[in-house]
């Protein structure tokens, strides 16, 4: 079999033991310590939770509402995090006059602001948007800001030694540019955007998967608690790979996808 | 503004009789670092006309770059001036003057290639920056990668090229706007010895087709006379012109001529030269 052929073939292979091999584990421990199914439910019961968990109508309505406030919160956080990303890379001044702000803010523990961003917002959708699109909005903004920095000087000159007007540059060579650098920000940002959702509506929501897992854990559902955790892998996962979707459709040039494709061919 | 229509009213009368392509005066540039003034390039005097091939010769250091650079409007000038067809290049104020900088090609050391556009959109961004229609654009670039030798890669991205061929990209970008000069910084530097001859021969073909004007600068010697009708060899600290040597050889020239005496009496005479300089 040839290297190519084996880079590809590889994670179907690896993957699916490994997922094995874990809940054979799981089991095994569970049964040789004989823990309380109420602290750590062993593989059946979560697998007998997540099964009636799909055949739940309120999964769906959850579903929904959780996805829509990633999804809004994500799409804020990539369009203000653009353009304050490429205001501030393309005025020095003001992103050196601006640092130490966003430094603080960048470090504050974002999560903390949920109280007040339910007094502010309320208990719906706008409190966990807010959240959503605060925790996703920095590495947006700072990977484009990156971004803009690093349009390569050859370029810049190709540019100058056509004659090419301000806009011309802007559209033409910092808009492609900072491609790369928009799609690695929002391939951290949508992942971030989940956990705002989440969290949000753990602390204060009265809908969404968030206020499901509250529940579970209320009433004592150790296997309906994992349940839930596995049903919002899959949907990290889902949101995840729809990004990176996006990045192989609008930069096929770049290295983090022509490189991997031409690897595993 | 008045005199600004004067002037694009009278150069195309001159241009048509024997305004020369191009025309430095005096032109000189200084830098300022730390540990004072460096003298980059001083003096030069050097007046090129249409469908020369000019060589720029010498060691690092001479000024060679520096002063291409100051001739392709990518660095300003501190004395002197640069006419291209009769029209000032340089302005005043150390900006450049957009109707005499889009008569210039300019191709790199690297190919500078945007790694988002096929061949194509690359070599057509000039026409693209120009406003010309989307069909025309592409009907003038697939002529180009033809002429360049790169018929059947115009869909190809930069990445999936070799080095020779990304150049010869390069050079149909720089080509795609017509330009009245063009201007070659060490295209075939990063080349090796092999795939250069052939860059040698493709590029003396191109500009015999287009009757194309250059500028070429170069560190390799056999390379400058087996191009050029004129090579100007540059002296370092400041930078001057030493001495400017023709190179009568009928075109097209063939590999074959590197062998004859005649051809390598000019090499060794440079050679010399340039090794005297320490």
């Amino acid at each position: 079999m040839s290297r190519a052929r084996m880079m590809k073939l590889l994670p179907w292979i690896v993957t699916p033991s490994l997922v094995v091999l874990i809940i054979v584990a799981w089991q095994v421990i569970v049964t040789a310590l004989n823990v309380n199914p109420f602290i750590f439910p062993p593989p059946g019961d979560v697998w007998a939770a997540f099964v009636s968990l799909l055949n739940d109508p309120r999964i769906w309505a959850a579903t929904g509402v959780t996805v829509s406030e990633i999804l809004i919160g994500f799409l804020i956080a990539v369009v203000v995090g653009l353009v304050v990303g490429v205001v501030l890379g393309k005025l020095p001044w003001l992103e050196v006059s601006l640092r130490p702000l966003i430094v603080i803010a960048q470090v504050a523990p974002k999560v903390a602001f949920v109280p007040l961003f339910v007094i502010w917002f309320g208990f719906g959708l706008t409190s966990k948007i807010v959240l959503s699109a605060l925790l996703a909005f920095f590495p947006i903004m700072l990977n484009v800001l990156l971004g803009v920095r690093s349009v390569e000087q050859g370029h810049r000159e190709v540019m100058q030694s056509l004659n090419a007007t301000t806009w011309q540059r802007f559209v033409q060579l910092d808009m492609r540019s900072l491609q790369p650098y928009l799609f690695a920000g929002m391939e951290v940002g949508i992942v971030l955007a989940t956990i705002g959702a989440i969290v949000g509506e753990y602390l204060g929501g009265n809908n969404g998967l968030g206020n499901m897992v509250v529940s579970a854990m209320n009433a004592l559902d150790a296997a309906m608690t994992f349940a839930l955790i596995i049903w919002l892998s899959i949907l990290g996962l889902v949101l995840y790979l729809i990004v990176n979707e996006l990045k192989r459709f609008f930069i096929p040039w770049h290295e983090s996808v022509y490189g991997l494709r031409t690897a595993t061919a | 503004m008045s005199n600004e229509a004067l002037v694009q009213e009278v150069t195309p009368v001159t241009a048509s009789t024997e305004v020369p392509r191009l025309r430095i005066e005096g032109i000189g540039r200084d830098f300022h670092t730390r540990s004072g003034v460096t003298h980059a390039v001083s003096g030069i005097d050097l007046t090129i006309q249409r469908g020369e091939f000019v060589a720029l010769i010498g060691r690092s250091g001479c000024g060679k770059t520096t002063l291409l650079r100051m001739i392709g409007g990518l660095l300003a000038p501190t004395a002197g001036s640069i006419e291209v067809d009769g029209r000032p290049l340089w302005r005043g104020n150390g900006q450049v003057d957009s109707n005499a900088i889009t008569k210039l090609g300019f191709v790199f050391q690297e190919s500078n290639l945007f790694p988002w556009f096929s061949v194509l959109d690359n070599i057509a961004l000039p026409m693209k920056l120009r406003g010309v229609g989307k069909k025309e654009r592409r009907r003038r670039a697939t002529e180009l990668a033809e002429l360049v030798g790169l018929g059947g890669f115009e869909k190809s991205y930069p990445r999936e090229l070799s080095g020779g061929m990304r150049q010869r990209a390069a050079i149909a970008r720089a080509l795609s706007t017509e330009p009245e000069l063009l201007l070659m910084d060490e295209p075939f530097g990063a080349l090796d010895a092999l795939t250069r001859e052939r860059m040698n021969l493709e590029l003396q073909r191109i500009v015999l087709e287009t009757t194309s004007t250059v500028v070429f600068v170069t560190h390799d010697i056999p390379e400058a006379v087996f191009l050029a009708d004129r090579i100007v060899h540059m002296t370092p600290r400041p930078g001057r012109i030493r001495q400017i040597l023709p190179a009568d050889f009928a075109k097209p020239r063939s590999v074959d001529l590197q062998t004859t005496p005649e051809f390598n009496d000019i090499v060794r005479k440079l050679r010399h030269d340039i090794d005297e300089e320490d």
